[in-house]
């Protein structure tokens, strides 16, 4: 696997460099990633909990989702 | 566009990269406006990328975000991130050639206070599936900012094509 590459532009002279990563910046970088992760499925998992608690009581009250927006409206 | 919207630097990529760094940015101006079109080669269609001022990956980045596909909206805040996540930007999974597009607006970037920006991000596929990201986000540090780094996440790289503008705005 390449090393990946960073690209620095100094807005001050025009320059324009382009190095590797060091490791410390990877390092970061996978981190962030991890906690990316970790994210996205604990916002997957709250939804699927939402979800499920409103088909029980959908299913409680004995009416259809399309019923339930009848009933409170689309706000 | 007013008169004093000034194009600082920008840069296209030939290639891919990970980050793309404007450093030494003048303290000439009032407010920032960074401008991106991005693709990333990450296996999905749409993607968090990631923002840090300074070279500080400090836990002092918080956000407020709201997220939309369509069909459905939510909303998340982080209080203490070692960066700001910018959403939604285009995955390798979205349509071939298509870009996602997005902005950052830093006002006072030179202040001695915290610094309050704001962020929008899509992620457009020419499909059903596309979506935005708008965000309210806080660099809590008193230091005028000199650098932004825009970064891919681990491992992944902005592909060749994916285009960042630095604008400096006056107030007179």
């Amino acid at each position: 696997m390449t090393t990946p590459t960073a690209i620095e532009i100094n807005c001050t002279t025009g320059e324009v460099t382009e190095r590797p990563l060091t490791a410390e910046e990877i390092a970061a970088n996978e981190a962030a990633q991890a906690q990316a992760e970790a994210d996205r499925l604990a916002a997957e998992a709250e939804a699927a909990t939402k979800a499920e608690a409103k088909a029980q009581l959908l299913a409680k009250l004995g009416i259809t989702a399309e019923e339930a927006t009848l009933l409170l409206g689309d706000n | 566009m007013a008169s004093t919207y000034t194009l600082i630097s920008s840069n296209v990529l030939s290639g891919s990269a990970a980050s793309v760094t404007f450093s030494s940015i003048p303290s000439t101006y009032t407010d920032l406006v960074l401008r991106v079109s991005l693709r990333t080669d990450t296996s999905a269609s749409f993607v968090q990328t990631n923002l840090t001022f300074n070279s500080d990956s400090s836990a002092i980045y918080s956000a407020t975000y709201l997220y939309g596909t369509g069909s459905a909206a939510s909303s998340t805040n982080y209080t203490a991130d070692t960066y700001a996540r910018e959403v939604y930007y285009d995955g390798a999974n979205a349509t071939s050639n298509t870009f996602g597009s997005g902005e950052i607006y830093i006002p006072n970037y030179t202040s001695t206070t915290s610094k309050s920006f704001s962020a929008f991000g899509v992620e457009e596929d020419n499909n059903s599936a596309a979506r935005i990201g708008v965000e309210a986000q806080l660099y809590r540090n008193t230091s005028a900012i000199s650098s932004i780094t825009w970064a891919a996440t681990s491992g992944q790289n902005f592909v060749s094509g994916s285009s960042f503008y630095l604008y400096g705005i006056k107030n007179s």
